[in-house]
């Protein structure tokens, strides 16, 4: 699989490491931003209220 | 760069194995697994980081900008003959009516948390649009700051910029002190308890004792316990002291 992704990178070594990073980067900036915060209501802790809720 | 064949040195693990073609698509397949499986650990440890630490990081920021832009931050312009220090009143104080969801209304400080900075206090204890960016939130239907019954709020002990963590500090007869634009109202702390997520009971109008009409002005806190579990609900309970307008001066408490 990243064996895959890594021979798909244009460039030689040295711009594919950068590429990758910046890939590597951006799944993290996606996941700090939207799917974290999404997903961190269903985990099962972190409930303060008293009631239903 | 182009001359280069796409197989002149591909890293071990991607190189193609030299057992029989017939096998070769399982350990590919299997290689591929480890990857997914590699990769869902590495994802789980950035959840790890974003909740522990993220979180916090947001939250104070964002916690800080709503204090700063309802002016609480600033110390009380001091109209007063004296050193700043606002006179307690123990008449019939102000009180606000409710606000819609989600605004801030007002901020609470805790002396007994030196170092915590001071927290907004919104409408509401929804967690994605009260609990997990504003802060603190104030449940709906229970009294305003300084009414008679049970101002009740909400916060998170740990994570999303955790304005309870400190929570267990806190000791009879600890200050809790409420802001808004116009009033000080100061709460002491009268009880603590832990009870089960279910018990509604402790944000009653007297607390612990639902139905019974209220005539004092209570404050309670909820959140949860133990730290980093919903199994059980920590709880505070408190009674106003006294109030003063803000334009009188700041409460000794936070002179202190």
């Amino acid at each position: 699989m990243y064996g895959w992704l890594w021979r798909h990178l244009p460039g030689p070594t040295p711009v594919r490491a950068v590429l990758a990073a910046a890939l590597v980067a951006a799944v993290l900036v996606v996941c700090f931003q939207w799917v974290f915060p999404a997903v961190a209501p269903y985990m099962p802790f972190n409930e303060t209220t008293v009631g239903e809720g | 760069m182009s001359g280069r064949t796409d197989t002149v040195r591909p890293p071990a693990h991607a190189r193609p194995s030299r057992a029989g073609t017939g096998t070769s698509w399982v350990y590919g397949a299997v290689g591929v697994l480890g990857e997914l499986l590699i990769t869902l650990g590495v994802l789980l440890l950035g959840f790890l980081v974003w909740q522990l630490w993220w979180t916090d990081v947001e939250g104070d920021r964002v916690q800080a900008e709503i204090v700063r832009d309802l002016g609480f931050d600033q110390p009380a312009p001091s109209e007063g003959p004296d050193d700043g220090v606002a006179e307690p009143r123990r008449d019939e104080p102000p009180v606000l009516p409710e606000p819609s969801l989600t605004e801030s209304f007002a901020a609470l400080s805790v002396p007994r948390w030196a170092g915590e900075p001071q927290r907004p206090i919104s409408q509401g204890t929804d967690r994605r649009t009260v609990l997990d960016v504003l802060g603190i939130g104030h449940y709906v239907g229970t009294a305003m700051p300084g009414g008679v019954g049970n101002f009740a709020l909400a916060g998170h002990r740990v994570t999303f910029g955790k304005p309870f963590n400190r929570i267990e500090e806190l000791q009879l007869g600890d200050a809790l002190v409420v802001r808004t634009a116009d009033t000080w109202y100061v709460y002491k702390v009268t009880s603590t308890e832990v009870v089960m997520p279910s018990d509604v009971r402790v944000i009653a109008p007297v607390p612990n004792e639902p139905g019974v009409v209220p005539t004092e002005r209570y404050i309670t806190l909820t959140t949860c316990h133990p730290m980093f579990s919903a199994r059980e609900r920590y709880i505070v309970h408190g009674v106003l002291d006294y109030w003063a307008p803000t334009s009188d001066g700041t409460p000794a408490e936070l002179l202190g």
